[in-house]
């Protein structure tokens, strides 16, 4: 039985909250961050602007899989990192125009989330962490020993490039426009899949899995699209991120960048639709504005860890939205 | 004679080289797998609370003299204590919640301990001799063996072995594994469940804090000695199969060789080879090699 | 698209117009220390290296030559994608003016490509690489203390000629460790040694008794460690416990600071080999300059990457004095022309392809006996004259040079 497109038509238990509009709330939202985003860069320094879009789209890639599915990977910087890798070699070596070095990227994550998640979905909890965890070790230990990622250097001098033959991506100004783009059709592939009967069924499985798997989803099968479509969409943040920066480095699959969209997405609230992306930009501000201070970065961001966990474990937005009586 | 080019007595002496240091594996991963067996908490400040087991050590020689042998007992005291204080004023809370959140919580307490310790003291490390004692070793013909490095060993192996007899053999451990079980039931013959807990995590952190005493002649007594050992241990623990005893000991040791032969073979890979195994362990058991399935 | 285009207009139209300014940006001279403030290099740069920046700009007197200096500082922790977002926003939006220290080869290499591109200056003094001398040198960079070159040829020469004519290689696995590794390797064999084998170990590592016993019983009468920091460290200090110094072979230490020696003390070090540039026991000017700068930095003398900082920030702020500018480019430029003078080198200069000279020396590790007192650590055993202290310009392929 095909379970991958029958849900939207049928009419399970599961299925029947879904409403075909999106709610006034959501929208307004959306409207509001897609404004403040447009006009940013004139105030703001657009270089960290990119830095923050990058992470966002990675947080919310994220919280797909951990906010909608339960499922906290430990190893999602080997996605992030292997796209950049991919698309900065793509565009360097092979010469690829931008666009195509970023889906080449894109590809090589998703390819690699196909054959991690199919070794790993059936973990559950602590176990599915450390398992992923144990991959992402691999991948870094590959990226640290090949050839074509220069080791500790990374590779360096990425050309932007031209994007489609007109758009030229060393204007800092263009590449940010080029950035947001990407980022707001990644959010809204996020946007979408929660909302569509697919994520109505991630949702469920959630909950209480033996409960879907006895209503005739194959469980299994759902999460592990859900972890491809995370691993996918954090490599479009890697390859995007690698050409912004014009680098692609062992940080990025470093196992404390795992570690890193954990507290974005923790701060910002799990399971929420805006909360990731204000996450990354609180925790991607704080590095920025507290790089001057050293060792005082590690001690915030712990702070930051303990404060959210023992008294807002809704984050941000989590609880703004509670406040609001509406889901954000 | 050679194995795959190497002499065997070459080897002799490797294998040894990581029965030590699988000693420490064990030690760390015992503290661990006690924590999770009884609170459910993936204890990520473990890394941390070693380290502060080899500064306590180290304040103790510079303030007040006390040598090495009075810091095997006051380190873990000391830190032991920190952790029931950490464990009243915020794991407590968590004990109804997901796992994840009492890993994040100690994953934070581990940042800040580390970043308080590095602005105090830098980032090279701090000095400490082993005991007159235990200076110079004896030449075993195929390596030379410090002294140092063989009580270790021997002392983590007793210390190992004597925390798996009282858990598992004595009534006390008893009591410890039937409050995993049913706490209600166990509270309700009269035992006092929650300082049972307290008690129980301050004495996981305090072999950790021992092991960090062990450590601090070896290594330099380093803010960051911690902070990349916990993966790995944390690694051994779940191969072992959270919260068995027996299986983080075994597995500790085991480990301690594999990953001192892929030293000698591919000594690039010798932090990755345990990722290696455990990936491979969890695919075919998904519990841990002496985990119960849940 | 229009929007776009009006706005790219804009900010084009802006980065032309800022050269035709007053000379000096802006008014004021801008330096940027990027180091490591808190990781593995903290203690032999990091803050000390500020301080030392402060001082050079005091003892140059540029508030009573009415040029306003300020020192911004920022931490890289040692990855080249941080290091490289500091530097674009320092000469993007914090207009500074030059990037000085910069430990970590990678992170060396980024912000080099990122000051040309910007048309900003660099000047190295903790990175180590030296194909900033080489193929990837620039007329925006000047490599300050020392570099991979030096360090091999200092103690890889001086140590086969002194009798240490077998070494095995402890190095560590990443691009410093293999480019020091093999310009050591290529020294010894050079000097008529021979390399007997050599063991790659992971970055970072703490435990080294494996990789120990191999060089044990491969025999080798020096064990040469390419690697830095906390490695050396621990290897060195594992090394006395597990008697190889008392069983007759030595360490020389590729890549030592006075730091490191001071963190390991002498009973672990003494008779370990090194080359550094600087030390502060060296001649009356560098035992002012030090012990005025222990002063400031919690008693701890400097190393010589924190003396480099000093040197090189006096000479900037010299050529920028006799330029009246602190446009990137000509400021380097003026930089070469001018001969260098100050108390950690001493008289120098700096060569065409960036390369600042100056003597180096080999160092030995004294034993507690011969030791004074604190941070009374080294003996001299050799000085390598200025002119061969560092590899000859022709043999660096640097496209600057012209053959």
């Amino acid at each position: 039985m095909s379970t991958l497109t029958a849900p939207g038509t049928s009419a399970r238990p599961v299925a029947v909250e879904i409403s075909g509009t999106t709610p006034i709330h959501q929208i307004v939202a959306f409207g509001a961050m897609v404004t403040l985003l447009v006009l940013a860069p004139f105030v703001v320094y657009p270089v960290f602007l990119m830095k923050a879009l990058c992470f966002a789209l990675f947080a919310c890639a994220f919280n797909l899989l951990v906010g909608y599915v339960g499922l906290l990977s430990f190893g999602h910087a080997a996605f992030l990192g292997c796209a950049g890798y991919a698309s900065a070699h793509a565009a360097k070596v092979w010469g690829f125009a931008p666009e195509s070095a970023i889906v080449f990227g894109t590809l090589v994550a998703a390819a690699l989330g196909v054959v991690i998640g199919a070794l790993t979905i059936r973990s559950r909890g602590i176990y599915f962490a450390n398992i992923t965890l144990a991959f992402a070790q691999m991948i870094f230990f590959f990226s640290l020993q090949a050839k074509f990622t220069g080791g500790e250097d990374g590779i360096q001098a990425v050309p932007r490039g031209t994007m489609f033959g007109v758009l030229d991506l060393r204007q800092t100004y263009t590449m940010y426009f080029v950035v947001l783009v990407v980022f707001l059709l990644g959010f809204l592939v996020v946007y979408r899949s929660i909302h569509s009967p697919f994520g109505q069924v991630l949702k469920a499985i959630r909950e209480n899995e033996p409960r879907a798997t006895s209503l005739g989803y194959q469980a299994e099968r759902y999460k592990l699209i859900a972890f491809v479509l995370s691993a996918t969409l954090a490599g479009t943040a890697g390859a995007t991120k690698a050409l912004v920066f014009q680098l692609a480095s062992l940080t990025d699959v470093h196992w404390t960048m795992s570690g890193e969209v954990v507290l974005m997405t923790l701060l910002g609230g799990m399971g929420t639709v805006f909360g990731p992306v204000v996450g990354a930009f609180l925790v991607i501000s704080l590095e920025h504005y507290l790089a001057q201070i050293g060792s005082w970065l590690t001690i915030v961001q712990g702070t930051i860890f303990i404060v959210c966990v023992l008294t807002f474990r809704r984050g941000v937005i989590g609880e703004l939205g509670r406040l609001l009586k509406k889901p954000l | 004679m050679t194995i795959f080019g190497v002499p065997t007595q070459a080897l002799f002496g490797q294998l040894l080289i990581g029965l030590i240091n699988g000693a420490f594996y064990a030690l760390l991963s015992l503290g661990l797998s006690v924590i999770f067996g009884l609170l459910n908490i993936i204890n990520f400040a473990h890394g941390a609370q070693y380290m502060m087991g080899a500064f306590v050590a180290y304040f103790a020689l510079q303030w007040t003299g006390l040598g090495y042998w009075p810091s095997l007992l006051l380190a873990p005291v000391v830190v032991g204590l920190f952790g029931i204080v950490l464990e009243r004023t915020m794991l407590k809370r968590l004990y109804q919640l997901d796992h994840l959140y009492g890993l994040l919580l100690t994953f934070g307490v581990a940042l800040v301990v580390q970043g308080v310790f590095r602005n105090q003291f830098g980032s090279s490390g701090l000095p400490y001799t082993a005991p007159a004692q235990l200076t110079g070793g004896y030449n075993l013909g195929f390596m030379f063996l410090p002294t140092y490095r063989a009580w270790v060993v021997v002392f983590s192996l007793v210390v190992c072995f004597a925390t798996w007899y009282v858990i598992e053999r004595t009534k006390l451990g008893a009591y410890l594994r039937a409050a995993t079980e049913n706490p209600t039931l166990v509270q309700a013959f009269g035992i006092n469940v929650p300082r049972m807990i307290t008690l129980t995590y301050g004495f996981g952190v305090a072999l950790a804090a021992l092991a960090g005493v062990l450590a601090a002649p070896i290594y330099q007594v380093n803010p960051l000695m911690g902070a990349d050992l916990i993966i790995v241990v944390f690694a051994v623990v779940v191969i072992g199969g959270l919260g068995s005893i027996m299986g983080s000991i075994v597995t500790g040791f085991g480990l301690g060789v594999i990953e001192g032969f892929t030293k000698v073979f591919y000594p690039e890979a010798s932090n990755t080879v345990i990722f290696v195994i455990m990936a491979l362990v969890l695919l075919v058991r998904p519990a841990g090699l002496f985990g119960r399935a849940t | 698209m229009n929007v776009l285009r009006i706005v790219t207009l804009v900010a084009a139209l802006a980065v032309v117009a800022a050269p035709a300014h007053a000379q000096i940006s802006d008014g004021v001279i801008k330096i940027g220390i990027m180091n490591d403030q808190s990781g593995t290099y903290a203690d032999l740069a990091g803050p000390g290296s500020v301080v030392a920046a402060r001082m050079a700009i005091e003892d140059f007197g540029a508030a009573k030559k009415g040029m306003k200096v300020e020192v911004l500082v920022a931490d890289h922790q040692n990855k080249p994608d941080v290091g490289s977002s500091i530097a674009r926003q320092w000469f993007d939006a914090d207009k500074v003016d030059v990037i000085i220290d910069v430990p970590t080869s990678s992170v060396v290499l980024a912000v080099n490509q990122i000051a040309r591109e910007k048309n900003k200056a660099l000047i190295v003094s903790t990175g180590a690489t030296s194909d900033l001398t080489g193929p990837q040198c620039s007329p925006n960079a000047i490599h300050w203390t020392y570099d991979t070159w030096s360090l091999a040829n200092g103690t890889g020469s001086a140590v086969v000629k002194t009798g240490g004519d077998t070494w095995f290689f402890l190095t560590a696995d990443y691009k410093f460790g293999h480019d020091l590794e093999r310009d050591t390797d290529a020294v010894v064999v050079k000097n008529g040694g021979k390399v007997v084998g050599k063991v790659r170990h992971p970055f970072p590592n703490a435990d080294f008794s494996s990789f120990l016993l191999q060089a044990q019983s491969s025999k080798a009468k020096v064990i040469g460690l390419a690697n830095a920091g906390a490695d050396t460290i621990n290897a060195i200090k594992q090394g006395a416990e597990f008697g190889i110094v008392k069983g007759g072979q030595q360490f020389a230490g590729l890549l030592v600071f006075l730091t490191d020696v001071h963190a390991l003390g002498l009973e672990k070090a003494q008779g370990l080999l090194l080359t550094e540039s600087f030390y502060w026991d060296l001649n009356d000017r560098t035992r002012a300059f030090s012990t005025k700068f222990a002063e400031r930095h919690r008693q701890a003398k400097p190393t010589m990457a924190q003396a480099g900082v000093y040197s090189a920030v006096l000479h900037y702020l010299k050529a920028v004095e006799a330029l009246k500018s602190d446009d990137g480019p000509k400021v380097i430029a003026k930089m070469k022309e001018l001969p260098t003078d100050d108390p950690v080198f001493g008289k120098g200069m700096v060569r065409a392809d960036g390369r600042k000279i100056h003597p180096v020396y080999l160092f030995e590790v004294k034993k507690p006996s011969e030791s004074k007192g604190p941070w009374d650590y080294y003996k001299v055993r050799a000085t390598v004259p200025a002119e061969q202290a560092f590899r000859p310009m022709d043999q660096g392929h640097c496209p600057l040079v012209k053959k």
